[in-house]
């Protein structure tokens, strides 16, 4: 694919690094901190790709919104003081995991090499887009023509997903909460 | 040949943050963590949609992207609404004192 090496691999080496810092930091804000991180340079990489729009709604929804919201909780529960978990889980657990990952990313890696289907003449290729008014506007009008109702059943989703939240969240009446942490202590 | 980057190696790449996802998800016991190593193997699954988008000329994975990402902002909202929920009642974000049916 015509895109700039150097470019990718700074992004590739810069997501790689910052998402295992993600997974081995003590401190989840540090965590949180470096996931920011991963997401800019994934938005890089879209923004590589052709994918304007989408790269714009990494940084806008991931970046912004979704990582703020792990922030808030993060300091809402007072959390962000280092967790040993680490090194609490089993060794044998641990070993097993690292395995299975290496084991998937090596068929993954396998499949991607040897059988990634030929480069197919879709109707939208680069010049098309351009002549068409770039990426966002092709985008916007395949969203309100050919995915309007998945569009439209979004909309339900994200009101399902507040009221959820919200009911989830909601703090309980006195008696109620009382009751759950009797069950806890007993 | 010095302009390009072969698709595989991209794909490769967003395999390699899935992995890191998903081992993370395996071994780590604090839920925080835990729903930041989804949100990584999300990401690395629209990555991947975004590379065939380009390589087949067809924005029908962009579109899914677009979509991935919403239901992604649903679910870490939900999941964070959970993780509240869980503090309220055990005092703690570490999975493994969920065990109120063992008791």
């Amino acid at each position: 694919m015509e895109i700039s090496p150097v470019f990718f691999y700074l992004f590739a080496g810069m997501a790689i690094a910052f998402s295992l810092v993600t997974v081995l930091k003590k401190n989840p804000a540090a965590s949180a901190f470096s996931l920011v991180m991963v997401f800019f340079a994934f938005a890089g990489i879209y923004a590589l790709l052709d994918a304007h729009l989408i790269a714009t709604l990494q940084i806008l929804v991931y970046a912004g919104a979704i990582m703020v919201l792990f922030i808030f909780v993060i300091m809402l529960l007072s959390a962000d003081v280092p967790s040993f978990d680490l090194g609490r889980s089993h060794v044998t657990l641990r070993g097993a995991a690292a395995g299975l990952g290496l084991v998937l990313l090596a068929v993954l890696v396998w499949v991607f090499k040897n059988s990634t289907p030929a480069a197919g003449s879709g109707l939208f290729t680069v010049d098309r887009v351009v002549a068409a008014g770039g990426n966002t506007q092709v985008i916007s009008e395949l969203m309100f023509s050919q995915y309007l109702w998945p569009f439209e059943l979004t909309s339900v989703l994200l009101l399902t997903a507040i009221i959820g939240a919200v009911a989830i969240a909601k703090r309980r009446p006195a008696h109620a909460a009382q009751a759950a942490t009797k069950g806890v202590r007993s | 040949m010095i302009n390009t980057v072969e698709p595989w190696v991209v794909l490769s790449f967003s395999a390699v943050i899935f992995c890191i996802g998903l081992v993370g998800l395996l071994i780590r016991r604090n839920i925080l963590i835990v729903l930041m190593c989804i949100e990584l193997m999300l990401n690395a699954v629209n990555l991947t949609y975004v590379t065939f988008s380009k390589m087949q000329g067809d924005m029908g994975g962009q579109m899914s992207v677009f979509f991935i990402i919403t239901v992604a902002a649903a679910e870490s909202a939900v999941g964070l609404g959970l993780v509240i929920a869980l503090f309220r009642t055990l005092r703690t974000v570490d999975t493994d004192e969920i065990r109120l049916l063992k008791e």
